[in-house]
């Protein structure tokens, strides 16, 4: 490791020499201080930059690397390994929609060209790695399984899950997005209980149970 | 009400309003298994409980908690426990379920686990995809601080627990679970040669306990209850009750729990509803993408690790996928080895190769390009891969495609005829495939 004396490994920026934004050091240190390496903060520290730039620019990464001790290739080869760092400007509103194998059952192939319809995102980049829409202002993403295949075809909205999703409500999103609006609030996934309804008599075996 | 398909244990109270704040989750019993061990156990007898209990992983290999957890040395050295979040295999988001309603119950499996491991450092890897659920788990976490919970000198009892959650960025390969602890440490996440086992050299180099979400959760009713009494759930080599995923082709797709080892048509059929109206199921992924593709004839297979390991498969994940009569079956495969050809850290040939070389003659039998022989060579590309690599993502890939070539072997030859009629091939045609296509 390489905190302590001075410089770290040859590459590495020294702090002074790169200006950073206040509250960037102060969230990467406070960062830092969760773990027992530096270098575990890479992932959130790239996530700092990201909600801050909008997107991973190399001006974020020195910054982040300087904080951390750590030379800016070496951040920028750990960001080039993980689906949700861009490398690129990458609008102000992400969709990713999921086309595994169950949502692929569902239709997620053809959600994922109503989204491309809406934003006007090239559909043959967004089913590799993602595209823009026209105006630059979301990105719209095909992407592996993520986790919720019982709301197929679903897809992921700042962050958010929703689904089950119809080809008509990719339009209906794109237009909440751009006014600021709530997107579907009635399709959230946080809000969907079990599957299987409220539970039949309890097993007596687990009555008992704390 | 009448008795239900479904076990609830871990699914107890989990839509009950506001189970995601400490003092719901208390009123419904939270922590009293965390006071119980932190107060009147000692960390050896905890391993030795769980252990008894026959608890098994629930992230996809099976292997006996205890048994792991009793792998760690002991002795003063720093110990970490790594709870297993990142939830990426296709097809399974029960961690998902249990997270977001439950993350206090998380909390205090890992909590418990860690005492019993003798870990003062815990992390919860979460995939960064779940950035909610994550939030929610943050905010358990602080709750869990101000409770005396976590921290140091954990209710007095001079033990210090602490627990981070730590967001990944998205890469299936970080679920493996060396590749998650060079992910940790903030490298980019590729797996690691074992042996050292991270038991004994894991993150930072110091022992490490890996476990799945679920397994921790289901640590609290232990220690409240005893081994003996999860002892009374499922078969005797599948303790316990399980959080299955179901998706794809069935009326209700979700998570149901249920006692291990009951047949696995009632959980396709009885809870989840089969395929809708007018069709049939066809095949079925009964743990994960990477499981080995079952069919009809093996729906009254009881669900427990034995059961599907003997039928060749396995349990994996507890995710079962479920296709019917309108999926293609070759574009299922496709589908399948996209996703790992994708999610290959390239660092072994075999993979990185075999993942691109099986996509590439999937996509030339869907568009009627191949020969029928080509499926022999798609079957060997998989014979070369199993055992070959690092980790067990390219066999992932090769264990469910080599069984789909094999079983449906005649529909793949079927599509290759179909798709050279509609648009004849560039390709000189094989003999086998004039035969099959005049057979189809
Ligand atoms: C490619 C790959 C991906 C994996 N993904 C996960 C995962 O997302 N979650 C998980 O708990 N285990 C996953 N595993 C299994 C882990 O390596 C490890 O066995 C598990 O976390 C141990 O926990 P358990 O014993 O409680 O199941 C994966 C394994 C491989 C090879
Ligand atoms: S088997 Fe594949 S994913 Fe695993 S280490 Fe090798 S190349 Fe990487
Ligand atoms: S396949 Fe779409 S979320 Fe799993």
């Amino acid at each position: 490791m390489s905190e302590g004396a001075g410089r770290g490994p040859v590459g590495t920026p020294a702090d002074h020499e790169v200006e950073v934004p206040a509250e960037l050091r102060a969230e990467i240190e406070e960062i830092i201080s969760r773990y027992p390496q530096k270098r575990s903060a890479s992932i959130p520290a790239l996530f700092a930059v990201q909600r801050r730039y909008g997107w991973c620019t190399p001006e974020g990464i020195r910054q982040a690397a300087a904080v951390m001790g750590v030379s800016a290739p070496y951040l920028e080869s750990v960001a080039s390994f993980y689906d949700l760092f861009h490398l690129e400007p990458a609008g102000r509103h992400r969709i990713l929609v999921c086309t595994n194998i169950s949502c692929w059952m569902r239709g997620g192939d053809q959600l994922l060209d109503a989204f491309c319809e809406a934003t006007g995102a090239d559909r043959e980049a967004a089913g590799h790695g993602g595209a823009l829409s026209a105006d630059g202002e979301i990105h719209v993403s095909g992407f592996e399984c993520l986790g919720a295949c019982d709301l197929a075809p679903m897809a992921s909205i700042d962050e958010r899950y929703y689904g089950p999703l119809e080809d008509a409500d990719a339009a209906a999103v794109v237009d909440a997005l751009r006014s600021g609006a709530e997107v579907l609030p009635d399709r959230e996934m946080a809000k969907r209980p079990l599957a299987g309804g409220p539970d039949g008599d309890p097993d007596p075996r687990v009555a008992g149970s704390g | 009400m009448p008795e239900s398909l479904e076990t609830r244990v871990l699914f107890r109270h989990i839509d009950e309003p506001g189970l995601c704040r400490l003092e719901t989750y208390e009123r419904y019993g939270g922590y009293t298994a965390l006071k119980r061990a932190f107060r009147d156990c000692e960390p050896g007898e905890l391993v030795s409980e769980f252990e008894a209990s026959g608890l098994r992983g629930r992230g996809g290999a099976g292997f006996s908690m205890g048994k792991k957890a009793s792998f760690l040395p002991h002795g003063d050295m720093a110990k970490y426990l790594c709870c297993n979040a990142d939830e990426s295999e296709p097809g399974t988001f029960k961690d998902r379920e249990l997270m977001l309603k439950n993350p206090h119950g998380l909390v205090e499996g890992v909590a418990i686990g860690a005492m019993a491991a003798g870990a003062t450092r815990a992390f919860i890897y979460i995939r960064g995809e779940y950035a909610e659920i994550a939030d929610r788990l943050d905010a358990a976490v602080a709750e869990a601080y101000d409770a005396g919970y976590l921290g140091e000198d954990v209710l007095g009892t001079k033990v210090d627990v602490d627990i981070v959650v730590h967001r990944g960025a998205g890469a299936y390969i970080c679920g493996e679970e060396t590749a998650l602890l060079d992910s940790l440490e903030g490298k980019r996440g590729n797996p690691r040669l074992k042996p050292p086992f991270p038991a004994i050299q894991g993150l930072y180099d110091g022992p490490t306990l890996i476990n799945n979400v679920e397994t921790l959760m289901n640590l609290p009713n232990v220690v409240n209850n005893g081994p003996d009494w999860f002892k009374g759930f499922g078969t005797e080599q599948s303790t316990g009750t399980k959080v299955v995923s179901v998706s794809g082709c069935v009326r209700r797709p979700g998570n149901y729990e249920i006692e291990l080892g009951i047949p696995s048509r009632d959980i396709i059929y009885g809870l989840a509803g089969g395929p809708p109206e007018g069709r049939e199921l066809k095949a079925w992924y009964p743990g994960g993408s990477s499981s080995p593709v079952l069919g009809p004839e093996e729906l009254d297979l009881p669900y427990s690790f034995e059961a599907l390991a003997e039928a060749g498969s396995m349990l994996g994940s507890g995710a079962i996928i479920v296709a019917d009569d309108t999926v293609s079956i070759p574009e299922m495969a496709l589908r399948t080895a996209r996703f790992y050809r994708h999610e290959s850290c390239g660092k072994c040939t075999p993979c990185r190769e075999g993942t691109n070389w099986t996509v590439k003659m999937l996509e030339r039998v869907v568009r009627g390009e191949a020969t029928p022989m080509d499926l022999d060579i798609i079957a060997s590309v998989q014979e070369n891969i199993i055992g070959h690599c690092l980790c067990v993502l390219g066999d992932a890939m090769a264990m469910p495609v080599s069984s789909m070539v094999r079983r449906w072997r005649h529909e793949f030859e079927e599509t290759i005829a179909r798709a050279r009629e509609v648009a004849p091939a560039p390709l000189e045609p094989g003999p086998a495939a004039v035969v099959s296509g005049a057979g189809a």
